[in-house]
């Protein structure tokens, strides 16, 4: 179908947005599963931004780079809801504040 | 122009789901919230002229990976409890600071891209051509991300194996 | 025959060996035997390779291995065995042997038995391989060697801390004249290629004038040695404070063997020494001086073993006056000599105080003529041999030297007169000596009399002293012959006149009492010069002063490392920045995806600063 007539830097705004909220939502919330949700909003975002840049010039490069983004997200999704599971079951909850055996 | 106006509040919806998911104490609220996120997106990825990547960012993304998330979250049977955890933890003590450093680094991408300029797109690129350049030029980059599902499928097996094993042997025990 | 001669170093040494490795599990009887024993073959050996070496008086190399090689500098394990070896070895093994007899009984009380005979031979093993190596290394080899073997044998008696003190100062002291001569190695080794003493003297010869700088500078630095293990000023102190050893160790190093070494370097490298007339020059002036000084001090001593000692000072003083004017052959004859009446008059030192309850000071003694005959008469007879009283074997040697030292050229008759001075000095302290430890009434008893072990070193060197004058050296073949003219027979009446007078003097002072003395030394100035004389010129004071405290000042001040502060100030700065990074490392992931986003704020805002267009 035919394409709109949407300056790019506007979805680009848009992108920048996800991403900053996403990443905002990276930093305030402590529970495991929040923090996932904000990975995949900014992965998402940076998805829109290739997306949108393909677009642009017509090349189905930046659908290609989303298709890679969407196998990151997917693997990465997998392996920390399966590091949730391991949280809840070593430390009886998801606040990662608790997970800090690491700290200096 | 009915297009762009679909856009733009396509654009809102993504936005303003987004910020709800992000404030949301109860997960499955979120999930929810972050799923209207993603059909959102995908209905801007149509506007633009990229109709295989919409389908595939409703069904993986919103489909596969957010019912992945609802299925974990299940499981975890967080209950009230959580949520009021939750909402404590959401004091705004705790995200202004992080709002100021997120502000700034918008304003920095708000920079750059004020230079960006042009329209997005006359002519959508198909399914074909995706497919095309997928295993044409891109076919390593293919490969290099089956590894990577094989690695995150063999990676979250083996966590959740462990998890599940253990529970059964629990399970046996108190039998 | 002369094949053989590397078993006479051998022999001691593995006698030194065996009682070292048996750590006095032997018996004491069989460790006299081994102690005695070797250092009496080699003495046998020497003497064969004497009557071998007078019939056929040619010198002598045996190399018997390359001790190491290292591009064109190979010094070998090699013997040099000519008139000059042969003398000090006789004196060496000879005088060696009576003293390690008289030790027998000196130390049969004591519980280091073996550990003395083993210090004592491996001494006498480093002695002689000192002087019988051909090359300037292995001499600086048995010279370290005897080094050691002093510093061990000084602090025997370790169980008194003074003692150690003595035997570190012993140490120290030579170690800046070793220095000095480690450094003319080097020189000597930079500029001839070679530290054979034979090759190297004869390309000395052809490389340089007579009057050149760098022999000059090599033959101070030789000196430098020279002086330190001879005990001459400036660096004499260590010996008076050296008799805190057995007395016999006393007598055998530090008064007829070890402190001659300078002598006898000296004397090896005569060869240098001429080409630097400077030098040489420099040597009789330390050796008049020397010999002046330590005479003043020892006629103010009261401890008996230090009145001997400055009196070996003195003596070896003389030695340098004879090298120092170039009476090559009186210098040695008059070690020789000295060797015999110094270890007559130690040894029976050590008699005295053996039999006086380790008894020093000579005032508490007194009346020991009747008691104790066979120490008196040696005595007497050192005594007399040490002032050169007439037809003595110190009388020819002293003699000797003086006459040629008056015919020196320039300054030859302040020397001489010097040198009379300090012969007159000499008879009088030495029979201040007698008169008051042997004349006069007893103050303290003898609880016995010598035994055959100590009597028969004495009567020995006793003889030895009396006739040892009319030896004759067999050196002639190894310095420049001496002018052979003689000056006028008046200087000879003066020579022979002054010890007599030393002897009138002492005789008057110190027994007749018919000249007193009280109200001199009881003055003012008499009470100041006694004083200062008594600490030897307060040359000790002065080092203390110069060297030992500020030494001691500098190393308290390092003692709390005041560089290390700053390494310190280095590792507390790291160690706060680690604190600081650690706190960093919180082990919260929020805090760390916030210094994430940080990071990436300042790094990009960095990036729109520099290159604004590539964004």
């Amino acid at each position: 179908m035919e394409g709109l007539n949407v300056p790019l830097n506007h979805i680009l705004l848009v992108s920048s947005l996800l991403f900053a909220i996403g990443m905002l939502g990276l930093m305030i919330r402590r529970n495991i599963i929040f923090i996932l949700m904000s990975l995949e909003v900014m992965l998402n975002s940076a998805a829109l931004a290739f997306v949108a840049a393909g677009a642009h010039w017509g090349q189905p490069d930046g659908q290609v780079v989303f298709m890679l983004i969407l196998t990151v997200a997917a693997a990465e999704v997998a392996v920390g809801l399966g590091l949730v599971l391991q949280v809840q079951k070593r430390f009886k909850t998801l606040d990662m504040d608790h997970a800090n055996r690491m700290r200096g | 122009m009915l297009e762009i106006t679909l856009f733009y509040i396509a654009a809102t919806i993504a936005l303003v789901a987004t910020v709800l998911a992000m404030t949301r104490a109860n997960a499955i609220h979120a999930l929810i919230y972050l799923i209207v996120s993603l059909l959102a997106v995908a209905v801007i990825f149509f506007l633009i002229g990229a109709p295989f990547a919409a389908a595939l960012e409703i069904v993986i993304y919103a489909g596969a990976i957010m019912v992945l998330f609802v299925f974990v979250i299940m499981m975890l049977n967080l209950g009230e409890k959580g949520d009021q955890q939750e909402r404590h933890w959401l004091q705004p003590k705790i995200w202004i600071g992080p709002a100021l450093l997120v502000t700034l680094l918008f304003i920095e991408l708000l920079y750059v891209i004020a230079r960006v300029e042009g329209p997005v797109s006359v002519t959508s690129v198909s399914a074909k051509e995706v497919g095309l350049s997928l295993f044409g030029p891109y076919v390593l980059a293919v490969e290099i991300a089956s590894m990577l599902l094989l690695a995150g499928l063999v990676g979250s097996f083996h966590l959740g194996r462990r998890y599940l094993d253990r529970d059964g042997i629990e399970k046996e025990g108190e039998q | 025959m002369l094949e053989l001669i590397w078993l006479i170093p051998l022999i001691p040494l593995c006698s030194s060996l065996l009682l070292m490795l048996t750590a006095g599990r032997l018996p004491r009887l069989l460790i006299g035997y081994l102690g005695v024993g070797s250092v009496g073959i080699a003495a046998l050996l020497t003497l064969a390779a004497g009557i071998h070496f007078m019939a056929n008086p040619e010198p002598f190399e045996l190399t018997l291995w390359t001790w190491m090689q290292v591009g064109n500098f190979a010094p070998g394990v090699a013997f040099y065995f000519d008139g000059l070896t042969l003398v000090m070895m006789s004196v060496i093994t000879g005088v060696g042997f009576l003293i390690h007899l008289f030790s027998t009984e000196f130390m049969e009380k004591d519980t280091s038995y073996a550990r003395y005979f083993a210090y004592l031979n491996m001494f006498v093993a480093a002695m002689l391989i000192l002087v019988m190596a051909d090359n300037l290394l292995l001499l600086y080899l048995g010279w370290e060697g005897v080094g050691v073997c002093s510093y061990l044998l000084v602090g025997f008696w370790f169980q008194n801390s003074a003692n150690g003190q003595a035997a570190r100062k012993a140490f120290i002291v030579t170690r800046i004249g070793d220095t000095a001569m480690a450094l003319g190695l080097f020189l000597l080794f930079t500029e001839l290629g070679t530290l054979d003493i034979q090759g190297m003297v004869a390309m000395a010869n052809e490389t340089w004038q007579v009057g050149d700088s760098i022999p000059l500078i090599a033959c101070l630095l030789l000196l430098g040695g020279a002086v330190g293990k001879s005990a001459q000023l400036p660096l004499h102190t260590w010996l008076p404070d050296a008799m805190a050893g057995p007395t016999p160790v006393s007598a055998l190093i530090h008064a007829a063997t070890m402190v001659t070494a300078g002598v006898y370097l000296i004397a090896r490298t005569h060869g240098l020494f001429l080409l630097a007339p400077t030098a040489m020059m420099v040597v009789a002036i330390i050796g008049i001086a020397t010999s002046l000084m330590a005479a003043f001090t020892a006629l103010m001593q009261s401890d008996i073993k230090r009145i001997l000692a400055y009196s070996t000072i003195s003596q070896i003083g003389y030695m340098f006056l004879a090298l120092g004017v170039g009476a090559w052959t009186a210098g040695i004859f008059h070690l020789m000599t000295h060797a015999f009446f110094k270890a007559l008059l130690f040894l029976g030192s050590g008699a005295i105080i053996h039999c006086l309850h380790h008894e020093h000071n000579i005032f508490k003694m007194g009346g020991l003529r009747r008691k104790m005959p066979v120490t008196f008469w040696s005595f007497m007879i050192g005594s007399a041999a040490l002032a050169a009283l007439p037809m003595t074997s110190g009388f020819f040697s002293k003699d000797q030297i003086l006459l040629e030292a008056y015919q020196l050229p320039g300054m030859g008759p302040w020397l001489w007169l010097g040198g009379l001075l300090g012969a007159l000095l000499t008879a009088i302290y030495s029979f201040r000596l007698v008169f008051v430890v042997f004349f006069g009434k007893a103050n303290t008893e003898p609880d016995r009399d010598t035994g055959w072990r100590m009597a028969v070193p004495l009567t020995v060197l006793c003889a030895l002293s009396l006739i040892g004058g009319y030896f004759i050296i067999p050196v002639e073949a190894v310095f420049p012959a001496a002018s052979g003219e003689h000056p006028a027979h008046w200087v000879e009446y003066v020579s022979i006149s002054v010890p007599l007078i030393g002897l009138l003097l002492a005789y008057l002072i110190f027994h007749s009492r018919q000249l007193r003395v009280d109200g001199l030394v009881g003055s003012r100035v008499g009470q100041l010069l006694r004083r200062f004389w008594f600490s030897g010129w307060g040359i000790d004071w002065l080092y203390d002063r110069l060297f030992v405290r500020p030494y001691y000042e500098l190393s308290g001040m390092l003692k709390s490392e005041p560089v290390d502060v700053i390494y310190g100030l280095i590792v507390a700065i790291n160690q706060t920045l680690n604190q600081w990074l650690s706190e960093a490392q919180t082990g919260r992931m929020r805090w760390y995806i916030a210094s994430m986003v940080f990071g990436l704020v300042v790094l990009i805002s960095l990036a729109l600063q520099i290159s604004p267009e590539v964004l």
